[in-house]
């Protein structure tokens, strides 16, 4: 198995350089922008990333030609790239915003001649300081170069873009979390309707939230055509992914491959292989997502063959955990985290994390009651009733119900780890 | 005590680049924070002023966020992953070292205001992990004895400026993917180094 290198080609054949607008240009950089600007039109973004069929990289996998074909008319328009990186297990937008800025930036101008907006903003979480520092100088350059400011390269458009940073929220990598973030208010997620960003987004004008892996596809989508892109990966998941590999694994890292082949080959071959064979667990795409059982390998690595499995590729953040692993550790460290980010507003979610958290805790260490494992289950129910997944919603935006996931993956593949902590039926004879 | 004319002017161009006055209330904190090491009360005030909303919601957003210090920090900020890549790759152990070195327990500062201890959650170093960060610059692919390392060098040589490549050819090992590109930038407190906010300094 083979990587196919489209977004993460000019910063590996340039490791010292890519950061840089000079490096990005001698590799091509910039020229999908500039034919667009001579001769192309917005509709013609448009049908290429339609025809693309990407898919929107931040973890719902929504396709990015229609999320751009819902926005509404209006005199003032925005697009926000989400650059809030927060799921555990997942860094593969850190290496974009490190490494290839520009690529980045690029694709923001495409998208913006394509949605006629004229202010756009990066929103980086804070704990990326120095991400932010490299687009920070990556933008200042486009300035000097006129590629931002007004009448960019040369054109009638104009665009000025804003880096905005975070300040350690996991939850302001929802969008509308986001948008209350960037509008300076508590990062607490709106109703779904009426604030649909495409209609009522950043200061209640309709506004694009892009992840940086998605629109940093975008140049070369241009630079190429949307059927090229197609053509890679495989229907409902085409082009190519960064997934983050992490855990019990013997060369971890961000690997950008095509959409298809199983966990198992994509572990073997490109991870190395694990640590203490075999896996017991791993999870498919980021703390939100059901964990899979290690005899679950060979499930193919798409949106929708994940989906199937009852669970999700998310942000295509893949952790393995090896027979060696203490899963009701695992499980608690990840509802710990559910816990700690729950922004507060829907009482299933702030007080049910903290609830599965505190049981969670009493039971690894050895505190634990006979009556636990119901309860967790009870409180889970309370939370996503019916415990299923896709997760049905007590609350305005899914943190809560994906807070249940590992529990309910722990209960229903693993419940001898945790019964094995609980107190004995006593039998008094 | 308001604040002095050189953050005015600053806050006064950050706030310009918004299409609204209060989307520059999240950078405002922390060019208060870069100069005090918390959010003060006088630096509520004067937030309000500027981007006009009340004191109650400028303290009601500066507390919903974890990178906004309601108490004094030290002058190094140590943030411990515990998630999920660093908790199944033994954080605790790492934890524990820097708890034992410091002698601080979760959100502590000592009495010198060297180090602030926190556990946090995934600061995007899964594929190094376990991974720190000290003022906000990342260090992966610790062991328990290179962040004692880490901590004595600090609370010896008392570097001025933070950088993350500095600290990763120190104490780091497995990385999540190649750096590559070598920096000299960094922190110098407990706020992420950005040159808009002109919080991040050249080391020499």
């Amino acid at each position: 198995m083979k990587e196919t290198i489209l977004l993460t080609k000019h910063m590996r054949e340039n490791p010292e350089y890519s950061h840089l607008l000079k490096s990005y240009e001698k590799n091509g950089g910039y020229k999908a922008v500039q034919s667009l600007l001579k001769s192309g039109t917005p509709e013609a973004v448009l049908e290429e990333i339609k025809d693309s069929n990407i898919r929107g990289r931040g973890g719902a996998g929504f396709p990015t030609g229609v999320k751009w074909g819902f926005l509404a008319e209006d005199e003032e328009r925005y697009l926000v790239v989400n650059g809030d990186e927060s799921e555990p297990g997942t860094f593969k937008d850190r290496i974009l915003l490190e490494r290839d800025p520009h690529q980045l930036i690029e694709g923001m101008i495409i998208t913006c001649f394509a949605a006629n907006i004229s202010k756009a903003f990066i929103y980086i979480r804070g704990e990326y300081a120095k991400p932010a520092r490299r687009v920070q100088s990556a933008i200042e350059q486009a300035y000097e170069k006129r590629y931002l400011g007004k009448n960019i390269f040369g054109s009638s458009m104009n665009l000025d873009i804003v880096v905005h940073l975070g300040a350690g929220a996991y939850i302001c990598g929802e969008e509308t979390a986001l948008l209350n973030s960037l509008e300076g208010r508590r990062g607490e997620p709106r109703l779904k309707p009426p604030f649909f960003p495409a209609v009522k987004g950043l200061y209640n004008k309709p506004t694009l939230v892009n992840n940086v892996e998605t629109i940093s596809s975008v140049p070369w989508i241009m630079s190429n055509s949307g059927k090229d892109y197609a053509n890679l990966g495989v229907e409902g998941s085409t082009g190519t992914r960064i997934f983050s590999l992490s855990g019990h694994i013997n060369n971890p890292g961000n690997y950008e491959i095509e959409m298809g082949s199983s966990f198992g080959e994509f572990v073997d071959s490109l991870g190395k292989g694990v640590k203490n064979k075999p896996i017991k667990a791993f999870i498919p795409g980021g703390a939100s997502a059901p964990w899979l059982r290690g005899d679950q390998l060979d499930v193919k690595m798409t949106i929708d063959d994940v989906a199937n499995e009852g669970s999700m590729l998310g942000s295509g953040a893949v952790v393995m955990m090896d027979q060696d692993t203490n899963l009701v550790l695992a499980a608690k460290s990840l509802v710990s985290f559910f816990a700690h980010e729950s922004c507060g507003q829907c009482t299933p979610c702030r007080e049910g994390t903290t609830w599965l958290e505190n049981i969670l805790e009493r039971v690894s260490s050895g505190r634990g009651r006979m009556s636990d494992i119901d309860l967790l289950l009870d409180v889970c129910d309370n939370i996503s009733p019916g415990l299923t997944w896709p997760p049905k919603m007590t609350t305005i935006c899914p943190l809560g119900p994906s807070a249940t996931a590992s529990i309910v993956s722990l209960m229903k593949d693993f419940r001898s780890e945790v019964e094995v902590l609980l107190p004995k039926k006593v039998v008094i004879s | 005590m308001s604040w002095e004319t050189e953050r005015l002017e600053k806050a006064k161009k950050i706030i310009q680049m918004y299409p609204q006055k209060r989307s520059a209330l999240g950078p405002l904190l922390y060019l208060a924070q870069d100069k005090d090491g918390y959010i003060t009360n006088e630096s509520i005030i004067e937030i309000s002023g500027l981007v006009g909303i009340t004191e109650v919601q400028v303290q009601s957003v500066a507390s919903f966020y974890s990178m906004y210090k309601q108490e004094p920090t030290g002058r190094y900020l140590l943030s411990v992953c515990k998630s999920i890549s660093c908790e199944i790759s033994n954080s605790s152990d790492v934890i524990n070292k820097v708890k034992d070195f410091t002698g601080l327990g979760n959100n502590e500062t000592d009495a010198e205001s060297l180090f602030t201890y926190e556990s946090v959650e995934c600061i995007g170093a899964c594929g190094g992990a376990p991974a720190i960060q000290v003022n906000y610059e990342t260090v992966e692919g610790l062991t328990p004895d290179k962040v004692v390392d880490l901590c004595k060098w600090l609370k010896e040589d008392k570097p001025e400026i933070i950088v993350a490549d500095e600290l990763q050819e120190k104490f780091g090992g497995v990385k999540s993917f190649d750096w590559a590109i070598k920096e000299n930038t960094g922190t110098s407190g407990p706020v992420p180094g950005f040159q808009t906010y002109e919080t991040s300094k050249e080391k020499k």
